[in-house]
């Protein structure tokens, strides 16, 4: 049987959830839309029969009223709309700490005469102010379970209570209805009059339709499947409606009266209770008095993300270079143990590089979102974006978006990934567009060897230019991350204004369990979905600069009778890099840098591998200061050097901006659900790279450096 | 007077919520409706966002919203 969990956000429907499923939680995607579904099967003993159970957690929501396919989900997975099935029962999630609130949601399922049983969370927490679990029941009508999502007391009897609710099949008469006048409920009939006949054709469902119909529908947004007929009848009922006058005689309109009369209805049910609370200052406000304090709140924030930014840094880099040993180790064994030829090489350098660089993610991955979840857990998170989202704002971003953007700093992939927290479509989006731009660690090498080759430290000077150079390319990169945030929200990905809701839940411990289990399947459905785009990506670039091969080399016995690869000027990497030079060239790049770009599609780490390589190096360890020097004594035909300081300039401010990232791009695919976006992405980026880099170089050459 | 001119911890009543349907329609079901009272716990260090006791929970919107929506002082009885 299918039962669907809803509710508020932050009344504990997660944690409830994940006591519930426990290891056992999948997750997909929504059909069409880009926000996360999470389900899983369980099985309960009921007598003597085992049951069937998938449980399905929807997005958190305040009303099923909706204005874009992301908000209509919720009322899509409770109706069976887009092809779901139906739930056989809903649970609704309520915190006794916003009873009021919450029960909005309550009353519209009540309101579809939908099978609902109701789970009060966190009762205890409301120091004997909330009405009881029973007490609840006699108001709505339906059965009402108290639990504790922190500790998961109830969640059995909840899910037991479910189970009995589906499989009575027994039509429950709720209690708490809202009383809609004569003449509002005339206008909601002639919209119920107009919904498709595929619609359950009780009175009640089509009048609670009509009303989500009336609030949702409007000219512009962007709902799914609906009937053209509807929306005609809703647009002329709501003009109809404007012609109307309150009962006290002042300008009513549709949307107040229908949500006046819900809340009233509810506001009528809990009187007895919560009584004072407007004076009553609670645990959390003490502490938010000191963590959203100008002063000690800037403090704790900065220590906060500092060690978010460390923790990506240094924490992960035991992990990482591991990674990479390991992945060395293997390949060299491969190549001692197997016979020279094509599949050894393709299988050593193409699929065992390729998981390499897949792998190597993981433990950023992993940590990220642990840092992530603890955040979230603990309640800090909301306050984060509390104290963010005005600086946020200017630039079209959402203050959740700071911790995406600065793990930006370590590594674009988790960064894209920790996006999930967005809630809204744009913000994700737009976020997800601007992350790259971030000064990631594999840009540190290039930096690092353009910076040791081409700027050496004067003699006798005391300016830092080499240190400065390097604070100069981060900087640039936050920078040009703004700018192009700001433009970006202006035009392709219009930020829609979307007015800032946001609760501060209460501060708690967070809770390892739960969020080792997020980690977990987040891992996987990286390893699952990236890493396979990724893993081909690498195989194509070994391909590129492997083929074609040229004749064994004669003198070599390990080559005798295989086809060596060639140098890498005539493999099709290297003629790609050759054919492009007359477009790079204005950047003061030249057939070798061309060749290196290319293979640092793979990840950008691999251009200094790549160069190693053109300039004939065998191991680069060894020879890694040898390299800085080959670079620097490089010369063109009349003994001017080659690659100068400007060109070396033009080349980090190239890499800094242009898209490279196989990995980035597969990632952006996965969570977009689309090739668009990621196509998007490396258009808008190259291009804004190649811009300034020729600027730079033409600039300066101009400038006569 | 507006919820964003309210004084801080002063409890107050909203009179009226101005501004674009969506906008406006989200404040409504969250519970911000005529003759609600409403009391601003915290403003945020740049003076955005607002955070709002109302109906017995907390939650905070922008100042720009705020604006829209308009409040009278409320005094202890």
């Amino acid at each position: 049987m299918n039962i669907l969990l809803v509710g508020n956000p932050n009344v504990g429907k997660t944690s409830i959830y994940n006591c519930l499923t426990g290891a056992r939680a999948r997750v997909g995607n929504y059909p069409g839309v880009t926000v996360e579904r999470r389900y899983a099967k369980l099985e309960r003993q009921v007598g003597k029969e085992t049951v069937w159970v998938q449980l399905t957690d929807a997005p958190g929501t305040y009303s099923l009223v909706a204005r874009s396919a992301e908000e209509q989900i919720v009322i899509d997975a409770i109706l069976g709309w887009g092809g779901q099935e139906v739930p056989h029962v809903i649970i609704a999630v309520v915190n006794a700490a916003q009873l009021n609130r919450n029960l909005y949601l309550v009353l519209q399922l009540l309101e579809l005469r939908v099978p609902v049983v109701v789970a009060l969370n966190m009762m205890d927490d409301a120091a004997g102010q909330s009405p009881t679990a029973e007490q609840l029941q006699e108001m709505l009508g339906v059965p009402c379970v108290a639990t504790n999502g922190q500790t998961g007391g109830g969640t059995q009897q909840l899910l037991d209570a479910a189970i009995e609710v589906a499989r009575a099949q027994k039509v429950q008469l709720p209690r708490l209805l809202a009383h809609y006048s004569k003449e509002l409920l005339s206008h909601v009939d002639r919209v119920a009059a107009a919904l498709p006949a595929s619609v359950p054709q009780t009175v009640e469902h089509k009048r609670a339709l009509a009303l989500w119909a009336l609030m949702s529908l409007e000219h512009g947004d962007e709902l799914q499947h609906i009937p053209e007929e509807l929306r005609l009848v809703v647009s002329q009922v709501r003009s109809d409606y404007l012609t109307t006058t309150g009962p006290s005689g002042e300008p009513t309109d549709l949307d107040l009266e229908i949500v006046q009369a819900r809340y009233h209805a509810i506001d009528e049910r809990l009187k007895n209770y919560f009584i004072g609370d407007a004076h009553v200052v609670t645990v959390a406000d003490r502490v938010d008095r000191f963590v959203l304090h100008p002063f000690s709140g800037g403090v704790t924030f900065l220590v906060a993300m500092l060690v978010v930014f460390q923790a990506m840094f240094a924490w992960a880099d035991p992990a990482i270079s591991l990674i990479e040993d390991l992945v060395t180790w293997l390949q060299d064994s491969a190549s001692s143990l197997l016979p020279p030829s094509l599949l050894t090489d393709l299988f050593v350098q193409g699929v065992l590089g390729g998981v390499g660089n897949v792998i190597v993610f993981l433990p950023q991955i992993l940590l990220l979102f642990l840092l992530i979840g603890l955040l979230e857990d603990s309640g800090y998170m909301a306050r984060v974006a509390y104290l963010m989202d005005r600086t946020m704002k200017t630039m079209g971003l959402h203050g959740r978006a700071f911790v995406p953007l600065l793990s930006g700093f370590a590594c674009a992939i988790p960064a894209i990934m920790a996006t999930r927290t967005l809630e809204n479509r744009r913000d994700r989006l737009l976020t997800m567009l601007v992350v790259p731009l971030m000064t990631c660690s594999a840009r540190l090498p290039i930096y690092s060897l353009i910076i040791a080759a081409l700027f050496p430290v004067q003699e006798g000077s005391w300016l830092p230019t080499q240190g400065l150079l390097l604070i100069g390319m981060y900087a640039f990169s936050v920078v040009m991350s703004l700018f192009s945030a700001w433009v970006l929200s202006r035009t392709v990905v219009r930020a829609a204004r979307m007015p800032l809701i946001l609760e501060l839940p209460p501060y708690r411990l967070p809770r390892l369990g739960p969020t080792l289990t997020m980690m977990q399947a987040r891992a996987w459905s990286f390893l699952r979905e990236a890493g396979t785009v990724i893993l081909a990506a690498t195989i194509l670039l070994w391909a590129l600069l492997s083929f074609p091969r040229t004749e064994p080399v004669a003198t070599s016995q390990d080559h005798a009778g295989y086809a060596a690869a060639p140098p890498l000027e005539d493999s099709y990497g290297g003629q790609i890099g050759k054919a492009i030079e007359p477009v790079m060239r204005p950047l003061g790049f030249d057939w070798k840098i061309n060749t290196a770009i290319i293979g640092a599609f793979a990840a950008r780490e691999v251009f200094v591998s790549t160069l190693g390589l053109i300039f004939g190096m065998e191991d680069l360890d060894d020879d890694a200061t040898a390299l800085r020097d080959k670079i620097r004594s490089e010369r063109l035909p009349n003994g001017q050097p080659r690659y100068t300081p400007l060109m070396g300039l033009s080349l980090m401010v190239f890499f800094a901006l242009a898209c490279q990232c196989m990995s980035t791009l597969a990632v952006v695919k996965r969570e977009t659900n689309s090739y668009r976006w990621p196509s998007f992405l490396f258009v808008y980026m190259t291009s804004l790279a190649y811009i300034c880099s020729l600027t730079i170089y033409q600039l300066g050459s101009a400038l006569g450096y | 007077m507006t919820l964003a001119e309210l004084p801080l911890g002063q409890p107050g009543r909203i009179i009226s919520i101005a501004g674009a349907t969506s906008a406006r329609r989200r404040l409504l079901e969250l519970g911000l409706l005529p003759q609600t009272e409403v009391r601003v716990v915290h403003v945020a260090p740049l003076g955005d966002p607002l955070s709002l006791r109302v109906r017995n929970g907390t939650l905070s919107i922008r100042r720009a919203e705020a604006h829209h929506i308009s409040v009278v002082r409320v005094e202890p009885t």
